[in-house]
């Protein structure tokens, strides 16, 4: 009995230890986030490496979602008369929602992934430990150019992603279809607005950015060195952010969109 | 060096991209394109409803649009309800214009139409247009149409 309530103990306070850990980990990553800054030859590699090689994935994945959003939201819309709304349906949903969410998951599966390995690989081989041994700090040398780059990267392939997005629902809707441009153009401009649309969406995509780079690092820096400790990490990192993502998107969507 | 060059390079085109995403996003899909500089000059009117109105309406005169709905209030010493207007500053008015708010298509958002008057004085900032029409709800237009059908049923026998 008495040991029932004490694994009970054992386990919230392990919990309890692991958040706080967590917590402390964000906020030293914050603090140096700044001293990347100085250095951006570092960020800009990074930036490469994370910005650059997603490029593809976001591109393509962009034109086929507003391809489909393209397709499936004229043969709703047609059915009330209304196709004309096409283009505030496909900007709408891809400026607010798909934009930013979808690109954070990809993210999370095509950077998030590999910057957790490299950062478990780095640990595992003991790069970290040597560094600190030469007295340069790993979280201000490796950790923090990533976290930076990650938070600006983010946000530009959300908009490519909803660019392309807008894009490729004109190229089914309007070219293929035959719904009129003017009214595309002009019904999506009419509904569409900047601050409350453009900015919130750009907003949320910051965010996912801290949520997916924070995920991925710390679990890479977490991992238990050894080729299947890294192997469960990088698991870890695409479902804890993917999770963490869509959580946010949420609490997100009812903070900005809730009352209208 | 040469390397690091090539990077630089393809981070820069990748950060451009992205801002011109965003312009596109701002100029194409919102309504950034649609603000005047030129700026506006605030009118008032008063309905005795207004329907489905929302902030940000169009107000078109012969189909243009000539400005937006920029606030609208209830005034409890009327009970109507108070429309500020945010004009095109390149558009003037007569004193005598009459508002009407309109539905575009069948099941379309709400505008004001501003049918410009006689008068030789122009609006200015801060006139109210005294001239409106409220919006058509339908409820009421059903419950008239019956009232005059039982009115005639009733003269009938």
């Amino acid at each position: 009995m008495i040991d029932a309530v004490a694994r009970i103990g054992e386990r919230a306070l392990g919990r309890l230890a692991g958040i706080g850990h967590g917590a402390r980990f964000f906020a030293r990553l914050l603090a140096v986030a700044p001293s990347a800054l100085a250095r951006p030859r570092l960020v800009v590699e990074q930036l490469h490496f994370i910005g650059n090689r997603s490029l593809s994935i976001i591109a393509v994945s962009g034109l086929f979602v507003g391809f489909v959003l393209g397709l499936q939201g004229y043969y709703t819309l047609q059915r009330y008369g209304s196709a004309e709304a096409l283009g505030l349906l496909v900007a709408l949903s891809l400026v607010r929602e798909l934009g930013p969410v979808v690109s954070a998951l990809l993210f999370a599966g095509r950077a998030g992934t590999s910057l957790t390995a490299e950062i478990g690989l780095m640990k595992a081989g003991e790069q970290l430990a040597a560094m600190e041994m030469m007295a340069v700090d790993p979280m201000r040398r490796v950790l923090a150019p990533r976290f930076v780059a990650a938070v600006i990267a983010m946000p530009m392939l959300a908009a490519i992603f909803s660019a392309i997005g807008i894009v490729g629902a004109w190229g089914v809707g309007v070219q293929l279809i035959g719904v009129d441009a003017g009214s595309f153009w002009s019904q999506m401009q009419s509904g569409v607005d900047v601050f409350k649309d453009v900015g919130n969406g750009v907003v949320k995509s910051v965010v996912f950015g801290f949520v997916c780079a924070f995920v991925a690092l710390y679990v890479g820096h977490e991992a238990r060195p050894t080729p299947e400790g890294v192997s469960r990490a990088t698991t870890t990192t695409v479902v804890a952010s993917s999770l963490a993502v869509l959580g946010f998107d949420f609490i997100l969507t009812a903070l900005m969109f809730g009352t209208d | 060096m040469n390397d690091r060059r090539m990077i630089d390079v393809l981070v820069g085109a990748f950060v451009l991209l992205g801002l011109a995403a965003l312009l596109f996003l701002a100029l194409k899909a919102g309504n950034l394109a649609s603000f005047t500089i030129g700026g506006t000059y605030e009118t008032r009117a008063r309905f005795d409803n207004i329907g489905g109105l929302k902030v940000r309406a169009p107000v078109k005169s012969a189909g243009v649009v000539v400005g937006r709905v920029a606030g609208i209030d209830f005034d409890d010493t009327t009970y109507q309800a108070t429309v500020r207007l945010a004009l095109d500053g390149r558009f003037r008015f007569p004193t005598d214009s009459s508002l009407k708010i309109l539905t575009s298509g069948l099941l379309g958002e709400q505008y004001i139409g501003l049918e410009a008057g006689a008068e030789e004085r122009m609006l200015v900032a801060g006139d109210t247009i005294k001239l409106t029409q409220s919006a058509v709800v339908l409820e009421n237009l059903i419950s008239q149409f019956l009232f005059s059908r039982a009115a005639e049923g009733e003269k009938r026998p």
